[in-house]
């Protein structure tokens, strides 16, 4: 079948190639300013602006970041932390909301779908929650304001798992553990789990990375600047340092000599660079996952 | 007889241990979705923070009066609907180009790169995006203003103070973040056809392109009727990120950049005030919700597989 296709491979494969090689190249741009940027010298940065290779190559703002390292090490660990609290938290309520649904003979599935579908057709939007959140849960500055709303669970995960437990896992496995006396909690640990794994590890991935690129929760919730992950610390040093630019009359030699924009973008790049690191080994399951998930979308 | 064969074969759950297992998820579903569902009522209430949801008086719908007499209510609830408009359309169009690329590159291998580079955007938090944007818009020095406007000779100006090209940017933004996402979604379509009738058509002596047209796009018609449907449903709803990151908050741009989602946020967050913010989000909920339960009514009619209930 291959074959067949590459026989034909033409003109047309050509122009494809040359089409989405231009369009890689201009989607990838602007991470390559922002590398480069990280490595050029304030002053050139100033004068030149920001160019793919670096016009004086320089490693001022790593060494600058390297003397502020417990703040932005911090902010990393936060990040860290939340994303391996919240992603295994995440997957425990998901798989466990998800395998009674997937089971034929539970009367209530029918009724937990509706429950679980519903929150996707029907939200209370922010003020409630701010309102339910500050006062009833007092979780403003805390971790777990940076994981709890909105992140612990998306009903879409929730189906893709359901299905997976329901459609890719026979029934008579359930049955025959029934009948050799397992309980239902075994049998959703010991079976159900087991043999999900493929889905499973593809939604903790997508809940990983929701995680660390989470920002709007602390916005909300914490005034902290302790609680702050890599991505809200970002979002302040940008506001600090466009602060002290504006304000004119602050401006003294801290602020000259302080080298904000390479600065930023050294920050910015540290803050990609795990999912740079990590996508090109598990690409191929975020496009498996983005399959799947469109299966039933 | 055939009864008991049957129960034998089916035998029925403990529904107790069942509701145990799913119970931490029904309870945060209850907590997180559902509380605020229920506190939607507090639009009609002149909600004072520290007299409580309950302690404040009820206020009829002045919050609305407040919120419609203003502009406000009409340029977000526009900048929402078109912004959200012209992403559906485009983007459509911008992800079936480039999955009929990717289809017609043939060999696997390269499929696999252009398609992983296509995807990292999607995978870049708002936040770092806005630092890659500023890299290429920041007045006096991005790469716009020192590489390319200098190189055609126009002259450079200050990207956050120009309104009139703010649809542009942002509809650039949204497909660089979101087309290669979308795109795979739709090869995934395309790789599904059956290859029998490329091989047909190629034996009557139909060009590529012509099979893109009479092949590729009629057959992906349910798939693409159903992710417009999908998205046509969630069109009161904006991509925060987006609105609140990309522009910097630039006061000059409120006016093209605001939409609902943004408006509830800074009334809620930077002004306190309650009865602006209350009273968007309702009506954002409840126009989503309607629109949301029509189009899925629609898909149910159409393609039955595809509907989300």
């Amino acid at each position: 079948m291959t074959a067949k296709r590459n026989k034909r491979s033409g003109g047309l494969t050509v122009a494809a190639t040359v089409i989405l090689g231009l369009l890689t190249v201009i989607t990838l741009f602007p991470v390559l300013l922002l590398i480069a940027g990280s490595f050029t010298k304030e002053s050139a940065l100033i004068t030149y602006g920001y160019t793919p290779i670096p016009k004086e190559f320089s490693l001022d703002a790593y060494r600058y970041l390297a003397q502020k390292f417990s703040s932005v090490g911090r902010a990393y660990l936060v990040t860290i932390g939340t994303t391996v609290a919240g992603t295994l938290l995440s997957l425990l309520l998901t798989c466990s909301i998800a395998y009674p649904m997937a089971r034929s003979t539970f009367k209530y599935r029918n009724a937990m779908a509706f429950f679980v579908y519903f929150t996707m057709l029907f939200n209370g939007g922010i003020v409630p929650a701010y309102i339910m959140w500050t006062k009833i849960f007092h979780i403003q500055n805390t971790y777990a304001a940076l994981i709890v709303p909105n992140l612990l669970m998306s009903a879409f995960n929730v189906l893709l798992i359901r299905n997976y437990y329901r459609n890719s896992i026979p029934p008579a496995l359930y049955e025959s553990a029934m009948l050799d006396g397992a309980s239902e909690f075994k049998i959703f640990v010991k079976i159900a789990c087991p043999l999900a794994v493929p889905v499973i590890s593809t939604v903790a991935l997508f809940t990983a990375l929701a995680y660390w690129n989470s920002w709007t929760n602390a916005m909300y919730y914490v005034t902290d600047p302790e609680y702050f992950g890599i991505q809200n610390y970002l979002m302040r040093i940008m506001k600090n340092i466009e602060f002290l630019r504006s304000n004119t009359e602050a401006v003294d030699e801290t602020v000259i000599t302080l080298p904000g924009q390479s600065i930023r973008m050294a920050i910015a790049l540290i803050g990609i660079l795990p999912v740079m690191v990590v996508y090109p080994l598990v690409q191929k399951y975020f496009i498996k996952g983005i399959v799947i998930g469109a299966v039933k979308e | 007889m055939k009864k008991n064969k049957l129960q034998r074969a089916r035998p029925r759950v403990n529904t107790f241990e069942m509701l145990l297992i799913a119970l931490p998820g029904i309870l945060y579903l209850l907590i997180n979705n559902y509380v605020p569902m229920a506190g939607l009522f507090i639009a009609f209430k002149d909600y004072k923070y520290n007299r409580g949801i309950f302690g404040s008086d009820w206020c009829g719908l002045k919050n609305f009066r407040f919120l419609f007499v203003s502009d406000d209510a009409w340029i977000i609830t526009r900048n929402t609907l078109l912004y959200n408009a012209a992403f559906i359309i485009i983007g459509t169009i911008a992800a079936l180009a480039v999955a009929i690329l990717l289809y017609e590159l043939v060999e696997t291998v390269r499929v696999k790169f252009f398609q992983s580079a296509l995807l990292f955007p999607h995978l870049i938090s708002w936040i770092i995006a806005a630092y890659l944007f500023y890299a290429l818009l920041n007045s006096s020095n991005g790469f716009i203003n020192k590489s390319i406007m200098p190189l055609i000779g126009a002259e450079t100006f200050d990207w956050y103070a120009e309104k009139k090209y703010w649809p542009l940017i942002l509809l650039v933004t949204y497909l660089w973040k979101h087309t290669g996402y979308t795109a795979i979604v739709y090869l995934a379509g395309i790789s599904g056809i059956n290859k029998e009738f490329y091989e047909a058509a190629e034996l009557d002596g139909a060009s590529r392109l012509k099979q893109i047209f009479t092949i590729t796009l009629p057959l992906l018609k349910p798939t693409i009727i159903t992710m417009v449907l999908m998205a046509v449903g969630r069109i009161f709803y904006s991509d925060f990120g987006l609105f609140y990151q990309i522009p910097m908050s630039a006061g000059p741009l409120m006016s093209v950049t605001q939409t609902i989602d943004t408006y509830v946020y800074r009334a809620l967050m930077t002004n306190g005030n309650f009865a602006l913010s209350s009273a968007a989000g309702f009506f954002q909920s409840i126009c989503g919700f309607l629109l949301i339960s029509l189009v899925n009514w629609i898909v149910r009619k159409a393609d039955p597989d595809n509907a989300l209930f």
